[in-house]
């Protein structure tokens, strides 16, 4: 971070300030995470984050990603925590400064202090640029990073995209059966809503 | 574009790092999960420098998948949440406990 080192490769100054601008929401959303009291201003310093990782995904060319980082993670998922938090009603502080395991905050920095340690080190060891290059298909090209995108996923990750859709519709209905139980649990009384489903009510009424 | 790609790991790395530390201090479960969210993240800022520093779309469309993927997992997540509040009324994770020996 010296000025040495930033004269010594060729960094533009937007480049630099990019850099830094998202690294700084990455870390200070990240801590923010860690160290607030309310799990909803935990979640907002979590959008924090995520839009960090956003600008840098930007900074590094991949626009594709970051829109969709944005809409699926900022938008979806956090909404949907925001939803779980304030749905159960778990928004009131939580006591961060009892411990009920001795020792257990000082042990776990030290274990992620190691981690971070060995995961620097071994980055800074290993020979990254020994890797054959361009083995789906190029980053940066005649096309743009949206086509190039969509031409590996869509030739190469073919399989890996049909299964996506599988593991989607599998999650959806898995949730569904979780939000199902615990209906039936608090208000017992039969829906309307399909015949597949009254096998399903049987079975969870046999078992309770 | 001309960062060098080690400013990004280490980055990485460290968001890695309070992600981690996140879930073993906290004992809030959604405040767990919001963590694991955050190791996810590190993970797909790492594949997005390593695909610009070896100009492969392939780490790209890892991420892609990784998004997906941990859709898929908040999803099902905050469902078996909902349904451990319904029953025990708690989101500790030291409260539930009622499967230790």
């Amino acid at each position: 971070m010296s000025s040495m080192m930033l004269l010594a490769t060729s960094m533009t100054i937007p480049d630099i300030l990019v850099f830094v601008t998202g690294a700084l929401m990455i870390l200070v959303g990240a801590a923010g995470v860690i160290v607030a009291k309310n799990p909803v201003h935990s979640a907002l310093c979590l959008v924090l984050t995520l839009f960090g990782v956003a600008v840098l995904f930007i900074e590094q060319q991949a626009d594709f990603l970051a829109a969709v980082q944005v809409i699926v993670y900022a938008g979806a998922v956090v909404v949907m925590f925001l939803f779980v938090i304030m749905f159960l009603g778990v928004d009131r502080t939580e006591d961060v400064h009892d411990e009920p395991l001795m020792g257990q905050r000082p042990l776990a920095i030290g274990l992620v202090l190691v981690l971070v340690g060995s995961i620097v080190a071994l980055g800074s060891e290993a020979k990254w640029s020994g890797g054959s290059h361009s083995v789906v298909g190029i980053n940066q090209g005649p096309y743009q990073n949206v086509a190039n995108l969509g031409k590996a996923i869509f030739t190469t990750y073919l399989f890996a995209f049909e299964i996506t859709s599988a593991l989607l519709v599998i999650a959806v209905v898995g949730a569904v059966v979780l939000a199902r139980r615990s209906m039936i649990t608090n208000a017992p009384r039969t829906d309307s809503m399909g015949n597949p489903l009254g096998a399903t009510t049987d079975f969870e009424g046999a078992d309770r | 574009m001309s960062i060098p790609s080690s400013w990004y790991l280490i980055l990485a790395a460290l968001l890695f790092g309070i992600g981690a530390l996140g879930v073993l201090i906290r004992r809030n479960v959604l405040i767990m999960f919001m963590c694991i969210e955050l190791m996810l993240n590190a993970a797909t800022l790492t594949f997005v420098t390593f695909s610009r520093t070896l100009n492969d779309i392939g780490g790209q469309a890892d991420v892609f998948f990784i998004l997906v993927v941990a859709a898929a997992e908040v999803v099902v997540g905050l469902g078996i949440v909902v349904a451990i509040f319904r029953r025990r009324s708690t989101a500790d994770a030291d409260e539930i406990s009622s499967m230790e020996g």
